[in-house]
């Protein structure tokens, strides 16, 4: 059997709209990848301890709250405290032009705005599971 | 040891060696090790299997939306509060067309697994029929040698046929909720034989005792032990105690008649089985073109060997060439 994709979607925070995060799953899903949707209402400690017992090559952060700048670079903290900072980390929502240096700064791989095609999320996740994987 | 796996590597040991100290992460790394099949699986399970058949296993199964995963995250906090770890394995189905998959069933089980004597994982079925995927059991065992008390498994739900799981579990809880039908659909053959324990649950939404009647007429005492029924409130925390208390009964009398060895006897054979029959079948479909198989699917072809002594020849040939040790023993789900 081949290496499938793993790819935890998570939203982080106090955020109620989940209509993105569950587009990109669905894009996942048709590209032949697993992916793993967490819900509502995550605390970063809930995304990385799902994120290492899922065993997931990727994680997709949706946030549309305007805590990104906290809760993002949280995520990938968390991770390298748990040794899994191999796990790379792509974020998405309603994201200011100006905070995506400081969120790539942080170790946060790629942001996607609003408008972004999909054909280009699922190329990224592809390519990210592909270099985890070999 | 009678065991053909090749020899582990060191890093695969040294993967097997935290797991036997509770690390997560060794978990998750090994179950995907033996869910993808990579070279290592084989001798990674024949690690683990020692390790293993201490674990309560039990499968949940029932239609897709009458509440399982959130049952089991209100069992799993039920089971903790008692001072048992838990493991879940929870399975969701694979998209035939794409061979991805949503799942979703963590979405109900949110904070459970920040617990850390909680491991939950989901698992799609990769084209596995019957409501698991083939790596299921496998991945049950990595969480029993881990050092849980109990492993729960969510099947997916398909409905009135997926019997797999009671062969498999020690305890089969079936979970249905009320206004799903007449009297006439608790009559039917299938999911509505396997339960050691029935749920009703949603009890909240509406009135569950023509269900719990219905049930209680069809229920029937099997090797020495009657299914209780218990109506639940997963949302509202309604008397999953008592679906607790159910379980650890079970395990009881499975202890007390005998039965835990018995169905142990059962799994062991037919898993044993299993193996034999996908890695023949693999090492057949293996053969070089021109070989015993195709001749033989040829003559089958032009009608000049029916397909039953076609296979009785073709097990003849396969029993007097010796191969090489095949690849992938298996615990088949």
């Amino acid at each position: 059997m081949a290496k499938k994709i793993r790819v935890l979607m998570a939203k982080p925070g106090l955020d109620g709209h989940d209509r993105g995060v569950k587009v990109i799953a669905r894009a996942l899903r048709d590209a032949g990848m697993e992916v793993i949707y967490t819900g509502l209402r995550q605390t970063p400690e809930d995304i990385v301890e799902a994120a290492i017992q899922e065993d997931v090559d990727a994680i997709g952060l949706s946030c549309l709250s305007g805590a990104h700048m906290v809760l993002f670079p949280e995520v990938v903290s968390l991770l390298k405290k748990r040794k899994a900072g191999d796990i790379v980390v792509a974020g998405g929502g309603i994201i200011p032009e100006e905070d995506i240096p400081k969120l790539k700064k942080a170790g946060v791989r790629v942001v996607f705005g609003p408008g972004t095609p999909l054909k280009e999320i699922v190329a990224f996740f592809e390519k990210a599971g592909a270099a985890k994987g070999a | 040891m009678p065991s053909r796996a090749p020899a582990a590597s060191k890093a695969v040991r040294g993967l097997v060696d935290e797991l036997l100290a509770g690390d997560k992460r060794a978990a998750a790394k090994l179950i995907s090790l033996i869910e993808d099949d990579e070279p290592e699986a084989s001798a990674a399970l024949a690690l683990i299997y020692p390790h293993t058949g201490r674990a309560h296993y039990v499968g949940f199964t029932g239609a897709p939306g009458v509440g399982k995963s959130s049952l089991i995250d209100r069992l799993v906090r039920e089971f903790r509060a008692r001072g048992r770890k838990v493991g879940v394995v929870a399975v969701d189905p694979t998209s035939p067309y794409s061979g991805g998959a949503v799942l979703g069933d963590r979405i109900r089980m949110a904070d459970t697994g920040i617990d850390p004597g909680v491991f939950i994982r989901s698992m799609a079925t990769r084209g596995h029929a019957g409501g698991l995927a083939l790596a299921t059991f496998d991945a049950v065992r990595v969480l029993d040698a881990m050092g849980m008390d109990l492993v729960l498994v969510e099947t997916v739900g398909a409905g009135q046929s997926e019997v797999e799981i009671a062969s498999r579990a020690h305890t089969t809880v079936v979970v249905e909720m009320p206004l799903t039908g007449d009297a006439v659909q608790t009559m039917k053959a299938g999911i509505l034989e396997i339960g050691d324990i029935y749920v009703v649950n949603k009890s909240d939404l509406a009135d569950t005792s023509t269900l719990v009647a219905n049930l209680r007429f069809q229920i029937e005492e099997r090797d020495g032990w009657r299914p209780p029924i218990v109506s639940t409130s997963a949302l509202k925390d309604g008397r999953v105690d008592e679906l607790a208390d159910a379980i650890t009964k079970h395990r009881a009398f499975l202890d007390s008649s005998g039965m835990w060895e018995r169905r142990e006897l059962q799994r062991a054979r037919q898993e044993i089985l299993e193996n034999a029959r996908r890695l023949l079948a693999t090492r057949v479909r293996a053969g070089p073109e021109g070989s015993g198989f195709e001749l033989l699917t040829q003559a089958v072809i032009a009608r000049r060997l029916d397909p039953q002594s076609a296979a009785v020849r073709l097990l003849r040939s396969e029993a007097s060439s010796p191969r090489s040790a095949p690849r992938r023993p298996r615990s088949s789900p």
